[in-house]
C-alpha cells in the first residue's frame, strides 16, 4: 500500500485507451477488448440491479407468512431474479468483463484473437437483455430460470417466448466469449509465454471458454425445441403424444450444470491471482490448481444427473452420477487447500482484494461441502427442493463468484481506470457484505433442513423468524453492494493515481501502464519467467 | 481459364494479407481462423446433437410408430436433395483450390456453381414441406394419421423431428447462401488470392459442415423402416 502516489492528477495524462477516442461513436464501434470490457461492465452491472431489485422484493414478500404479493406474481419475480442473475450477469460476470480486459495482456497479446467477434458478442449480449426486459414489461415469466416442459411449454400463462429468446441470444454471446479465449490461448501467446507460465487466471478462463463452447449450443437447441412446442402448442416434451418432460430436463442440465462451473471457474482464477500478491508467494502447486480447473471443466459434463434425482431417473443412473458428483469435490478441494498453502508462512496482507479471497475461501468452502450432502443420494431426497438448495447454491455463486467479482474488480479497478478508490470504505463495504450475506443465506439452510420448501409465496408460521433474518440480511448485502458502486464512481474522477503496480503484484498485466494503451504493449514482449516469481520481490516490497 | 498464376516472387505485404494489428504474422491469423472455425463447429455439431439425442430417446421408445412414416417421406426428393449438395460440396471444395491458386475467374464459376446448388436443395425441400402440408403432416398446425391411427399420437414426434431439425438445416443453407454471397461480391473485387483466402475456406469448412448434417438426417428421417 505504501506505493501508491498520491500526486494530484489532471496534468499530462498520458494517451489510453480511455482517453485516446471520445464521442458514443468510439464507444459503439470499438474493436479494443478493453473497452467492450467496460461496455460489458456497465450492462452487467444494470442487470445485476434489477435482479437484485427482484430479489429484495420477493424477500420483503417473505416477512410474513402469508406473504404480500400474489403467488402468480411472487413466481413472477424469483423467476425474473433467477433467469436474469444466471443468464444476465453470472455467465458474463468475470468472462466478459475482468478476462475480456485481461487475458490478451496477461498472455502479451495486443487484442483478442477475434475482435470484431468480440464487440458482436457484446451486442448479442445487449440485444438478449432487450429481450428479457421485453418480457419482464409484458407481465413476466414464471417458470422459474429453469423452464421445465411442460409446463413451460404447455401451461404457464406467461411470457415464455420472450424469456426464452434472450436467454438463447445470450447464449450465443457466451459461446462467442469463450470461442474468443479458447483461440487467443492457443493461438495469441507472447515468445516465451509457455503453458506453464500462464497465470492461472488465464487457465480458469480457458476451462471456462470449453463448457462455454460445449455446453452453451444444447441449452440453445432446447430453449429453441421449448419455444416451437408453444408455438404449434404440440412438441417433443408433451406428453400427450408420448413426449418425454423428463428428456427436456436432460438437455437442460447437460448445459447448465457445466453452466454452474462457468459461474465460479472464472471467480477461482480471480482467487489464484489475489492469493498470491497479497500473500507474497507464488501459488503452491501451480500445476495441480492449474489442471484442477481442467478437471472440473471435464467432470461438469458427466455430473448433470445429480438434478434429477427425484424426478424419475432410474437409480442405477443415481448411483453413477452421485459417484461422478463427488468426484468433482476432489479439483474444487485441491484449489482451496492449495490457496491456503500459498498463505501459510506468506506474507499476508488485508488488502480490501485480499478480504474478498478470505471471504470467497470460507464460503465457497461452506458451499462446496454442502454441496457433498446433496450428492448424496439418501440425503438429497428429503432436502431436494428446499431451501437448504438454495442456500447451498448461493453460497457458491454470491459467496464464491460474486465475492471473487468483486475482489477482481477491487485488484485490477486501478490497471482498468488508473485510480484509487479509499481504502476504508472499501474494507467496511467487503466487511458489510460478508455479515450481510451470511445474515440472508445461512438461516435458509436451517429452513431447508426444517423442510421449508423453496419457490412458496407463503409458510407456516413457525419458518418467519428465519425468514425475517434472511431479509434482514438480504437488505444489508444491498447496502454492501450500493456502497462500492458509489466509492467506484467517485473514484473515476477523484480517485489517487495509482501507478503502473499499486499492488507490488507480478505479471505482464502489472508492467504496463495503467490505464494501458489501446494495443496494450509497446512492443511484444518476451517472456523469460514463470508466473507469479514473488521471490525478489519481497524484500523490496516488504 | 485464360489466367494465369502470378507466382509469388515477393514478401507479401501486410496490405495483401489482410493482417490485421494484433497478429505478427499471416500464419498465426490463418491459424487462428482456422482454430476458431473448427471450435464453432464444435457448438454447432452440440446444438444439432440435442435434436439428434432427442431423436435417439423417441426412436428406442417407439420404433413402430418411426418406422410408419417413413411411406410419407418422398425418396427420390430426398436423395436428390442428398446428391445435390454431395455436388456442392465438390464445388466448394473446388473454389477454395481456385482461390489459393489466384484463379479468379474459376473461383466465381465455382461459387456461383455452390450457390446454385444449394438454391435447388431449398427448393426442393420447400416442395416437401409443401407435399407435407398437402398431405396432412404438420404436427400443431394440419395433422391427421388415418391410416396408421394406433400410431397417430407417437408419429406426431418424428414429424416434429423432421421440421425441426430439417427446418434447422435450411436456416443454415440460407445463412451458407448469405456467406456465399458476400465471398462472391469479394471475389469479383479481386480481394482473394495465393496470400489470402481465409474467408474462402472458413465459410467452405462452414458449408461442408452443413452438407455432413445432411448426410446424418438423410439416413434417419428418409431410410428408416424402409425395409419393412
Amino acid at each position: 500500500m505504501a506505493t501508491i502516489a498520491h500526486e494530484t492528477p489532471r496534468t499530462a495524462t498520458p494517451v489510453n485507451y480511455l482517453n485516446v477516442e471520445h464521442g458514443w461513436k468510439s464507444w459503439l464501434f470499438t474493436t479494443d477488448h478493453k473497452r467492450i470490457a467496460v461496455l460489458y461492465l456497465v450492462s452487467i452491472t444494470i442487470m445485476f440491479a434489477v435482479g437484485g431489485f427482484a430479489a429484495v422484493l420477493f424477500r420483503i414478500n417473505l416477512l410474513t407468512p402469508e406473504g404480500l404479493f400474489s403467488p402468480e406474481m411472487y413466481n413472477r419475480l424469483f423467476s425474473l431474479h433467477g433467469i436474469i442473475m444466471v443468464f444476465f450477469f453470472l455467465v458474463p460476470s468475470i468472462p466478459a468483463t475482468l478476462a475480456n480486459f485481461l487475458i490478451p495482456i496477461m498472455v502479451g497479446a495486443k487484442d483478442l484473437a477475434f475482435p470484431r467477434i468480440n464487440l458482436l458478442s457484446w451486442y448479442l449480449y445487449v440485444i438478449g437483455a432487450l429481450f428479457a426486459m421485453y418480457c419482464v414489461f409484458r407481465g413476466g415469466v414464471d417458470t422459474g430460470w429453469t423452464f421445465y416442459a411442460p409446463y413451460s411449454s404447455t401451461y404457464s400463462n406467461s411470457y415464455v417466448v420472450p424469456a426464452v429468446a434472450g436467454v438463447f441470444v445470450a447464449g450465443f454471446s457466451s459461446i462467442l466469449t469463450g470461442l474468443n479465449f479458447i483461440v487467443t490461448v492457443h493461438k495469441m501467446r507472447a515468445p516465451g509465454m509457455t503453458w506453464s507460465r500462464l497465470p492461472l487466471f488465464v487457465w480458469s478462463n480457458y476451462a471456462t471458454g470449453l463448457i462455454q463452447v460445449l455446453g452453451t449450443p444444447v441449452l440453445a437447441i432446447s430453449l429453441t425445441l421449448i419455444a416451437l412446442e408453444r408455438v404449434a402448442h404440440v412438441g417433443i416434451f408433451d406428453p400427450n403424444i408420448g413426449g418425454d418432460p423428463i428428456l427436456f430436463q436432460h438437455l437442460f442440465w447437460f448445459y447448465s450444470h457445466p453452466a454452474v462451473y462457468i459461474m465460479i471457474l472464472p471467480g477461482m482464477g480471480v482467487i489464484s491471482e489475489i492469493v498470491s500478491c497479497f500473500s507474497r508467494k507464488r501459488v503452491f502447486g501451480y500445476n495441480f490448481v492449474a489442471f484442477s480447473s481442467m478437471a472440473i471443466a471435464v467432470l461438469s459434463f458427466v455430473v448433470w444427473g445429480h438434478h434429477m434425482f427425484v424426478t424419475g431417473q432410474s437409480v442405477y443412473t443415481s448411483v453413477a452420477f452421485s459417484i461422478l458428483s463427488f468426484m468433482v469435490a476432489v479439483p474444487s478441494a485441491i484449489k482451496v487447500f492449495n490457496w491456503t498453502a500459498t498463505m501459510y508462512k506468506g506474507s499476508v496482507s488485508f488488502d480490501t482484494p485480499m478480504l474478498y479471497a478470505f471471504g470467497f475461501i470460507g464460503l465457497f468452502t461452506i458451499g462446496g461441502l454442502t454441496g457433498l450432502f446433496l450428492a448424496c443420494l439418501a440425503l438429497d431426497v428429503p432436502v431436494h427442493g428446499t431451501y437448504f438448495i438454495v442456500a447451498h447454491f448461493h453460497y457458491v455463486m454470491v459467496g464464491g463468484m460474486v465475492m471473487a467479482y468483486m475482489g477482481g474488480l477491487h485488484f485490477w479497478w486501478p490497471k482498468m481506470t488508473g485510480r484509487m478508490y479509499p481504502q476504508v470504505w472499501s474494507q467496511i463495504s467487503a466487511a458489510i457484505i460478508f455479515v450481510g450475506f451470511n445474515l440472508t443465506f445461512f438461516p435458509q439452510f436451517i429452513l431447508g433442513y426444517l423442510g421449508m420448501p423453496r419457490r412458496y409465496h407463503a409458510y407456516p408460521p413457525e419458518f418467519q423468524m428465519l425468514n425475517v433474518l434472511s431479509t434482514a440480511g438480504s437488505s444489508i448485502l444491498a447496502v454492501g453492494y450500493v456502497i462500492p458502486l458509489i466509492y467506484f464512481l467517485w473514484s473515476l474522477k477523484n480517485g489517487p493515481i495509482a501507478g503502473k503496480n499499486p499492488w507490488g503484484a507480478a505479471g505482464l498485466e502489472w508492467q504496463i501502464q495503467s490505464p494501458p494503451t489501446t494495443y496494450n504493449f509497446d512492443d511484444t514482449p518476451v517472456v523469460n519467467e514463470e508466473a507469479y516469481n514473488y521471490g525478489p520481490v519481497e524484500e523490496v516490497v516488504g | 481459364m485464360a489466367e494465369t498464376v502470378v507466382p509469388v516472387t515477393h514478401e507479401p505485404t501486410p496490405e495483401e494479407t489482410h493482417l490485421r494489428h494484433h497478429f505478427a504474422t499471416p500464419e498465426q491469423q490463418m491459424d487462428a481462423a482456422t482454430l476458431g472455425m473448427w471450435t464453432f463447429l464444435i457448438t454447432e455439431v452440440l446444438f444439432f446433437g440435442g435434436m439428434f439425442a432427442g431423436y435417439a430417446v423417441y426412436r428406442g421408445m417407439y420404433p413402430d410408430a418411426f418406422a410408419s412414416t417413413s411411406r410419407y417421406m418422398n425418396l427420390v426428393l430426398g436423395g436428390t436433395n442428398t446428391a445435390v449438395l454431395i455436388c456442392s460440396s465438390l464445388t466448394m471444395a473446388l473454389s477454395v483450390r481456385a482461390a489459393q491458386l489466384s484463379k479468379r475467374r474459376d473461383l466465381i464459376l465455382f461459387l456461383i456453381l455452390t450457390m446454385i446448388f444449394g438454391t435447388i436443395f431449398l427448393v426442393i425441400k420447400g416442395f416437401e414441406y409443401h407435399d407435407k402440408w398437402v398431405e396432412q403432416l404438420v404436427p400443431g398446425f394440419n395433422f391427421r394419421y388415418d391410416e396408421a391411427i394406433q400410431y397417430a399420437h407417437n408419429a406426431q414426434i418424428l414429424f416434429f423431428l423432421y421440421f425441426a431439425m430439417t427446418g434447422m438445416h435450411a436456416l443454415h443453407m440460407v445463412v451458407g447462401l448469405g456467406l456465399l454471397t458476400f465471398l462472391l461480391v469479394q471475389a469479383n473485387r479481386r480481394v482473394f488470392h495465393a496470400n489470402y483466402f481465409a474467408p474462402v475456406e472458413m465459410i467452405g469448412l462452414y458449408w461442408h459442415f452443413v452438407d455432413i448434417v445432411w448426410i446424418f438426417l438423410f439416413p434417419l428421417l428418409y431410410l428408416i423402416g424402409q425395409n419393412r
